[in-house]
């Protein structure tokens, strides 16, 4: 380690001003940061010591989070397609390389755009490299179906990143989710491609790995299902034919964006992201009590022309990306409600824009994506209310002397 | 019976260094003893004296150019020493250094009336170690405060008992009331600590509040007793300023000498020692910093709102107490942000740290680099009182003077923030935001 840290010693002058690489100074003191913890101390008059949290573990917890969702992910992946193929037996290390090897090139490039950015930005304003994009570029690929061209990533995150966060000001700033608004992106400006029933399933062998489906193959999920569905008895099917259960909803092994299946394994990123104080609980008990509520009130007046009512409430949170978007994407500090009482407020509006959407608007099967963007825009109204709420607190503090 | 208030918000830290026994070691006489005016904000400071003047303990070194009545006075007697002037001729400090025969008093003549009282609080250097909100600066002259509220605690980090301090004053305290009295047709609240041995004093009303910090802060009893509206003022002092008024009203001359705490993680040995406010920190310490060969930072007052003077700095007001810690600067902590290693303070249960009861040594670094306000609701847990902080604070950043008066400014002190800026992942300076956004507002308003 302090051989490191004296070869940072040594090249770091050519980052400084006047130095042959000072424009990757940002790029630089990124990197040197993230290695050793900055030695700067607080200046006089300020607080003389300062809590060990930062930003950079608070954007990694997230990051841990997510790895339980990104490892289902991979095996559900590969699970769907070897299904698809007719397969009978499920060779376990074969399924998670295959579905490694369809979610890395997507991972990366994410990575790859949004940080450039991130970097370029950073340099041209001569600020830090700040680290949010570290938990975007890994939501990018677990929202995208697994199919979703990598260009296509790589112009909808460029698009985000620049019109969503940079010209907000940068992380800390920006008033939508970045990772939904790429998500939102291509599902408006490719819908042929990014709906229907085909992007949701790997459809081709990867190295010699996994299955050639058949290009007439089509693997609906099951919201996609329910949208298009028309009868009265509504009855889900796997890509085998079988029917789907709350169970197999609650593991996840359907066909879904890649990382929004497994129900359990958001659960666990749940856990941690509540046990290290990072998400806010009221913001993830309100969106499932919203979801639930709304699931029942739809669910009582269930109804052929809107199949989705059929779904039980406890359906509704397990189907799609509603628990992802509860657990990862509704609880960003950011773009969420920043008081107390605003949280309870925002996150019952996402729950129930979710479900409301879902149900009673079949063009638009995932309503969780729709419902958190639509949240995010009403979260500073929300606050507003509730500061209103404590400045008039205060007028009357004054009026009840008078 | 008293009224107790239990506040929810707020944190003891719990760090190394603390005192172990409350009894006084030595009297510490100083070499040399510091009046700086910056410890005393909206003090516009004029000159009494001059280099090589001799000057007695009580004796006016500056006076206030808005109401020269208001003294700032030599805690000690002896020789002026340096006066000491910054960019445009600003009077950075006034030193003394102290004569053999350091306890000549100024004798004054007790007044008795509202009138004589004030010049008389203002000419002994007692007006100014009080506080007025709103703006957390030294009253003005003419001020009559709606209420008076009196801190009977110290909660801040490592410090000695607010109490340890004034046992034994109570015909002290009870003259000081009586002395406030004259100034405000409003209340005298004295907080005190929950179960505090204090007798009831004549005048005053005693408050208990639970010993979590800020708790013993002056403006955190007020916000929770009776918070500043607008078009109101409230003065703020601690107890000790409090016998001090006291003790000159009972003998005309005004005794300086308090119990301070040294204390930290870097002391050898951390001990209550008696001295006068503006002592050179290099007497107080002699000898007991831990040579350790690490970098220290010795802290005037506490490591939440303290000033990081040096050792060969001095004991500013309005700290009894000095904190040595490391300073931290030359760590080289490889991937800091991922450590797991139990000796990391934090409020966050990421760290193991923070299911362990035990004691810390944090140093002075940042731990992280500054960013936006990322996380939400983080300064609210620990700032006691019905203000929005996060709102405050972007309110103060974007210079809206309406908003920050519909959201509280009157009604805070940078030193409320200290410890929401202790927490803050972002690492805002938010006792720099909320000095800077008083200062601004008592410039327009």
């Amino acid at each position: 380690m302090k051989a490191l840290r004296k070869y940072l010693d040594r090249v770091k002058p050519n980052f400084e001003p006047g130095g042959k690489l000072h424009s990757f100074q940002s790029v630089f003191d990124g990197f040197e940061t993230f290695l050793y913890t900055p030695n700067t101390t607080s200046r006089r008059g300020a607080v003389n010591i300062h809590d060990s949290l930062d930003s950079k573990r608070i954007m990694i917890i997230v990051v841990l989070a997510l790895v339980p969702c990104l490892l289902f992910g991979m095996y559900n992946t590969g699970y769907q397609n070897w299904l698809a193929a007719g397969a009978v037996e499920f060779p376990f290390w074969q399924l998670m390389a295959y579905g490694f090897l369809a979610v890395i090139p997507r991972i990366i490039v994410a990575y790859v755009v949004g940080l450039g950015i991130e970097f370029a930005v950073a340099q041209m304003r001569h600020e830090e490299i700040q680290e949010g994009f570290l938990v975007t570029g890994i939501l990018i690929p677990l929202i995208c179906p697994v199919e979703t061209p990598l260009w296509m990533i790589a112009v909808a995150t460029a698009f985000s990143v620049i019109f969503v966060k940079e010209v907000f000001g940068g992380t800390g700033y920006n008033v939508f989710n970045v990772a939904l608004v790429t998500r939102a992106f291509l599902f408006f400006a490719y819908p042929a491609q990014m709906s229907g029933d085909k992007v949701f399933v790997a459809s081709g062998s990867i190295l010699g790995l996994g299955h050639d489906l058949p290009d007439s193959f089509t693997g609906a999920t099951p919201l996609g299902q329910i949208a298009s569905f028309t009868g009265d008895r509504l009855e889900l099917l796997n890509l085998r034919g079988d029917a789907i259960s709350s169970w197999d909803a609650f593991i996840g092994l359907i066909p879904g964006s890649f990382g929004e299946t497994s129900t359990l394994c958001i659960l666990i990123g749940a856990a941690l992201l509540l046990a290290t104080g990072i998400a806010s609980w009221r913001i993830m008990l309100s969106v499932v009590a919203g979801g639930l509520l709304m699931g029942w009130i739809a669910n009582i007046f269930h109804t052929p022309t809107y199949p989705a009512s059929f779904l039980s409430p406890v359906d509704q949170l397990l189907f799609g990306g509603f628990a992802f978007a509860a657990v990862f994407m509704a609880t960003d500090p950011v773009t969420a409600a920043r008081t107390g009482t605003g949280k309870y407020i925002y996150g019952l509006l996402v729950g129930i824009m979710a479900v409301l959407i879902r149900t009673y608007n079949n063009g638009y099967p995932e309503g969780a994506m729709l419902a958190v963007l639509l949240a995010n825009a009403l979260a500073p109204l929300i606050d507003y209310c509730v500061v209103q709420a404590n400045i008039s607190r205060r007028r009357r503090r004054i009026r009840a002397k008078a | 019976m008293r009224k107790t208030i239990n506040l929810k918000k707020g944190l003891n830290l719990s760090l190394n260094g603390g005192l172990s026994s409350t009894e006084t070691a030595a009297t510490v006489i100083p070499s040399a003893v510091a009046v700086i005016p910056d410890d005393f904000p909206g003090f516009m400071p004029k000159l009494d004296v001059a280099e090589g003047d001799t000057v007695r303990a009580g004796q006016p070194l500056m006076h206030d150019k808005g109401d020269t009545d208001i003294c700032l006075v030599s805690p000690i007697s002896g020789t002026v020493e340096h006066i000491v002037r910054g960019p445009r001729r600003k009077i950075e400090r006034v030193t003394v250094k102290t004569s053999d025969s350091h306890d000549e008093h100024i004798k004054h003549t007790v007044a008795t009336d509202a009138d004589g009282m004030r010049r008389l609080l203002k000419k002994a250097g007692l007006w100014a170690m009080m506080r007025q909100r709103p703006y957390d600066i030294v009253p003005d002259g003419d001020s009559s405060p709606r209420d008076i509220f009196v801190t009977a605690m110290d909660t801040a980090p490592l410090a000695l008992d607010m109490e340890e301090r004034i046992s034994g004053m109570h015909s002290e305290l009870e003259a000081g009331v009586k002395a406030l009295s004259l100034m405000t047709n409003g209340h005298i609240y004295i907080g005190v600590r929950k179960e505090s041995e204090l007798p009831e004093i004549n005048g005053a009303e005693m408050v208990e509040f639970n010993p979590l910090h800020p708790a013993g802060n002056a403006g955190v009893q007020a916000a929770n007793i009776a918070p500043v509206n607008k078009g109101e003022t409230i003065w703020t002092l601690d107890a000790v300023t409090l016998a001090m008024i006291g003790s000159l009203m009972l003998r005309g001359t005004t005794d300086f000498h308090v119990r301070t705490a040294l204390t930290g993680s870097e002391l050898i040995e951390p001990k209550v020692v008696k001295t006068v406010p503006g002592a050179c920190l290099a007497d107080l310490l002699a000898g007991d910093i831990a040579d350790d060969g690490h970098n220290h930072r010795v802290i005037s007052g506490n490591v939440l709102t303290g000033t990081p003077e040096g050792i060969d700095g001095f004991l500013r007001y309005p700290y009894r107490q000095v904190t040595v810690i490391p300073e931290g600067d030359d760590a080289d902590e490889f991937m800091g942000w991922a450590s797991m290693r139990p000796g990391k303070m934090s409020t966050s249960p990421s760290f193991p740290g923070y299911f362990l009861k035990r004691r810390f040594s944090p140093d002075a670094r940042l731990q992280g680099g500054r960013r936006a306000m990322i996380m939400s609701e983080v300064y609210d847990k620990y700032i006691p009182m019905d203000i929005l902080p996060e709102y405050l604070i972007k309110a103060i950043l974007a210079k809206d003077i309406d908003q920050m008066e519909a959201l509280g400014i009157y009604e805070v002190a940078p030193e409320d923030f200290a410890l929401a800026e202790y927490a803050d992942p972002s690492k805002i300076e938010l006792q720099h935001v909320v000095r800077d956004g008083l200062d601004y507002l008592r410039k327009e308003v």
